[in-house]
């Protein structure tokens, strides 16, 4: 067995918690839509099973998976992440278009946000044209009711030829019809959009060529492969039919129309979306600017805009987590809780039970499983995480880190990323694991590269970055000195990368939901959900590393890696005892920092050496997990490269703070 | 103000010497000519009148008077018939003092009068023209509060117009403009997006005319 993957056996990190494995028996539901409608929320009103729901685009990266029994049948019901149309543009929406074209399935739930029928009824036309067993939920019904937006749903209905049933996913509202329609779902006849003289002509020429196989009308795949940019690959079906003779038809085309396939195929849908609302759904003239919209407004001006930025990031992130956090929590949880309550018991319990001093030691004393690596997880690295995913989960449902990306877009795009970037690099604060599988949001392979480089070298997770905070506390300059260092650090590697990298520069669009305010029953279940993952990665890795490092100092090889890394640290100006803080760091960064935390307590290091050890630690090598999801991401070779950059550049910089704190005569 | 018997003679000269019109020489020019030659608006040439530059000028205004006349009893009023001529030849003298141009724009700035016969442009039909080509302009160029409907993509890059398409921008759209830094914020139908500057600007917009006027004190 490889170690990769016994390690995320262990870690249990394939998805977010417990995930049913796909049930090939079962008939599948299929919940697609376009990105932030509530598709996430409908999958937990039917499955019961919760999945991160956020109030911003591009959530949802993966697919969940959940059962849904309604009446004697069950089904599994499969979660997509949102489609803008049938044409993928980003990597997730190809998921979602992949498991459309490639899985036949009992029924289809295409969700749409009432308000914006207009916007989103073109892919309803195309789910139903393509001849999926189609249920349509108009979901935040409540929301278009509230704007004064009528929809005649029968009407809806019959036009469409397919079942329509408004939701409101947050209360439930609805629900219960809808999964009646799941169960007696059919599918689609009778939609056949006119995309106009030319494309008709070729569609139905590639459409002859194809033939009628598989669950999705020859019709739709013929569409497809005329609008994909090369035929056969981008939002084409797996089952490539006769490649050749479609090539061909799709140059003809081309030269046929003045624009885009995909262009004059969108216009036609919109004039047959003018058709089929026509009569069907009424929209007031005017609505007048809630407060909601005020504040929105108030948010994304610069003058305005700015200032609350920087108190969300000096409240939300430095007071909350950092001071809350990592300071009052962490030392109640360690001073009183584990020093006085948990290690006198266990000590007694264990010396009781055991006489070996050698077994012992695989439980108590300084590096034992217990009094290190219960201690660090439970003590120091639970509270930190916590408080980060209480703060980042009001941030993520209150709508604002879409705001948070238009004001940052413009610097963004210096270091070859966009404001799309801002979540990813945000979240890393928390887990930067997290945040590299995020990156599958973003539009390019260079921006995901740079993000992911910009994530594994300078981004602290919220756990090192607590415990960094507790490391320099009392020494403001110090403090000063390392955010400076790695600000410095993001900056340049940025630049750095984004000009080595071939490829052009990224694009921002981005959809600004409404601002809501957050649930707390959301945020608490989304606080607990990630934090039980972030538990689960890395407890039995804290557990793991403390048995290695008994087992190497049994076998006297920890002491020879200690030896072996003495020069290394010596060499970047720290003393010896720190080489067992970077031994601990290769396993996660902050778990070293937390040795460091130790030493620190100790008083065996000065202002100077604390600070170079921070700017190296911060910049070293991501955890094992993160290093995981880098290899799944973006394949072993540029992992492996990416990380030996990391390392020798982590303790180059060190080394070089070393030298310009002696030069400068700096005493930190 | 000009009297109406010189506008009378500009109006005959005009028509004869830029459209080629032939030339009623009637009796009753004798006085008003010498008038005109005194403003300057005639001159002697060997044994004919001709216009002089200040003069053509005037003449073009009469003509566009008389026309626009013309298309006002014609089209607004109703009237005509057999007096449609002789009511212009009256109407065009009253058009002064910027009334005509308040004619024009009423009238949609007509080209031709219900003969066939061009009308001269005035300076409010150049105004109007530039406006109407100003009218379509990029979405970088709009201003904050600004509404519209998309008029068309300036790109044929079909990865930037399936984006656009994903948000609803679409020819025909109608767009408001939001905000303009540090991003560009519009509204479609009930959603809102932020994009950049590049992409801002191959989104060309028909403006509609301002939304709100000045609004006048209560009296």
């Amino acid at each position: 067995m490889k170690l990769g993957l016994m390690v995320r056996k262990v870690l249990g990190l394939d998805c977010c918690g417990g995930e049913p494995a796909e049930n090939p028996a079962l008939p599948k539901v299929l919940v697609v839509g376009n990105p932030n409608v509530g598709k996430s929320l409908l999958f937990t009103r039917l499955t019961g099973r919760y999945v991160t729901v956020s109030n911003y685009p591009g959530t949802t990266v993966d697919v969940s998976r959940g059962h849904l029994d309604a009446g004697s049948a069950r089904f599994e019901v499969i979660d997509t992440p949102g489609m803008y149309s049938f044409a993928p543009i980003t990597d997730e929406e190809r998921v979602s278009c992949a498991l459309l074209m490639g899985q036949r399935a009992h029924a289809v739930v295409h969700v749409v946000d009432a308000k914006n029928i207009e916007r989103m009824l073109g892919l309803t036309l195309q789910l139903a044209e393509a001849g999926l067993p189609l249920v349509v939920a108009l979901n935040m019904a409540d929301e278009a009711q509230d704007l004064g937006i009528r929809i005649d749903v029968r009407r809806l209905q019959e036009r469409l030829g397919v079942a329509v049933v408004e939701t409101v996913a947050t209360t439930g509202r609805g629900v219960r019809e809808l999964v009646r329609r799941i169960a007696e779902a059919k599918p689609a006849k009778g939609i056949r959009v006119n995309y106009g003289p030319v494309l008709e002509a070729a569609v139905a020429k590639a459409a002859d060529a194809i033939g009628d196989t598989g669950h999705v009308s020859a019709r739709t795949r013929a569409l497809l492969l005329l609008q994909s940019d090369a035929p056969g690959t981008d939002g084409a079906p797996p089952d490539k039919g006769p490649g050749e003779l479609v090539s061909q038809i799709t140059l003809e085309t081309r030269r046929g129309l003045e624009h885009s396939v995909h262009y004059h195929a969108t216009l036609a849908l919109k004039e047959e979306v003018r058709r089929t609302l026509d009569g069907v759904a009424s929209f007031p003239a005017s609505h007048s600017r809630t407060f909601a919209e005020k504040l929105s407004r108030f948010l994304m001006r610069p003058l305005t805009g700015v200032p609350v930025l920087i108190a969300v990031l000096y409240f939300g992130l430095y007071k909350f987590v950092g001071s809350l956090g990592a300071g009052t929590l962490v030392d109640f949880l360690q001073d009183t809780v584990f020093k006085e309550h948990i290690h006198p018991p266990v000590e007694r319990i264990v010396t009781g039970i055991i006489p070996w001093p050698v077994l012992q030691e695989l439980f108590i004393g300084q590096y034992g499983v217990i009094t290190l690596g219960v201690r660090y997880a439970v003590a120091i690295i639970l509270p930190i995480v916590g408080t980060f995913f209480v703060a980042f989960s009001i941030l993520e449902d209150s709508g604002y880190l879409p705001r948070m990306a238009m004001l940052i877009d413009r610097l963004f795009k210096r270091i070859g990323l966009n404001g799309r970037a801002v979540i990813p690099m945000v979240l890393g604060f928390g887990c930067d694991t997290m945040a590299t599988m995020v990156t599958r949001t973003l539009e390019t392979r260079r921006e995901k590269v740079i993000a992911t480089v910009l994530l594994a070298l300078t981004i602290p997770c919220s756990a090192q970055l607590g415990v960094i905070l507790g490391l320099l506390e009392g020494r403001p300059a110090a403090l000063l000195t390392w955010a400076g260092a790695i600000a410095a650090m993001f900056v340049a590697a940025g630049l750095l990368i984004s000009k080595v990298l071939p490829g052009e520069g990224p694009t921002f669009y981005m959809e600004l939901p409404p601002l809501r305010l957050p649930r707390v029953g959301n945020v608490v279940i989304k606080t607990y959900t990630r934090v039980a993952w972030y538990f689960k990665e890395v407890f039995p890795l804290f557990i793991l590393a403390s048995v290695f490092i008994w087992i190497g100092r049994v076998t006297g090889l920890f002491q020879l890696l200690i030896k072996g890394l003495t020069p290394l640290v010596n060499w970047i100006g720290l003393p010896d005892e720190t080489a067992v803080a970077f031994l601990f760091g290769f396993f996660r960064r902050d778990y070293g920092a937390a040795g460091l935390y130790d030493l620190q307590k100790a008083g065996a290091l000065t202002g100077n050496q604390l600070t170079v050890a921070a700017i190296t630690l911060t910049l070293f090598l991501p955890c094992i997990a993160q290093f995981l999801i880098m290899k799944k991401e973006r394949g072993l070779k540029a992992t492996l490269l990416m990380s030996a950059a990391i390392l020798v550049l982590a303790f180059s910089v060190g080394a070089l703070a070393n030298v310009i704190f002696k030069v400068l005569g700096v005493t930190l | 103000m000009t009297p109406p018997a010189v506008e009378e003679v500009l109006e005959s000269l005009y028509l004869h010497e830029v459209e080629g019109a032939a030339l009623d020489a009637s009796p009753a020019f004798g006085s008003a000519a010498k008038e005109a030659v005194q403003m300057g608006l005639l001159e002697q040439r060997g044994d004919a009148l001709r216009l002089t530059e200040c003069g053509q000028q005037a003449g073009q205004d009469v003509v566009r008077r008389h026309r626009l006349a013309e298309r006002l009893l014609r089209d607004v009023l109703a009237a005509g018939g057999e007096y449609l001529e002789e009511d212009a030849c009256s109407f065009e003298h009253v058009l002064q003092h910027g009334l005509s141009e308040k004619v024009c724009e009423l009238l949609g700035h007509p080209q031709v009068c219900p003969h066939g016969k061009p009308i001269p442009p005035g300076p409010c039909c150049q105004r109007a023209r530039a406006d109407a080509i100003q009218e379509v302009r990029p979405l970088c160029d709009g201003r904050p509060g600004g509404q519209g409907a998309v008029a068309y993509l300036a790109t044929r890059n079909s990865r930037e117009v399936q984006k656009m398409m994903a948000m609803g921008i679409l020819p025909g759209s109608n767009i408001q403009l939001i905000q303009c830094f540090p991003s560009y914020v519009f509204q479609v139908g009930y959603s809102q997006f932020a994009i950049d500057r590049a992409l801002a600007e191959m989104v060309f917009v028909r403006w509609a005319p301002h939304p709100d006027p000045p609004r006048l004190p209560p009296e």
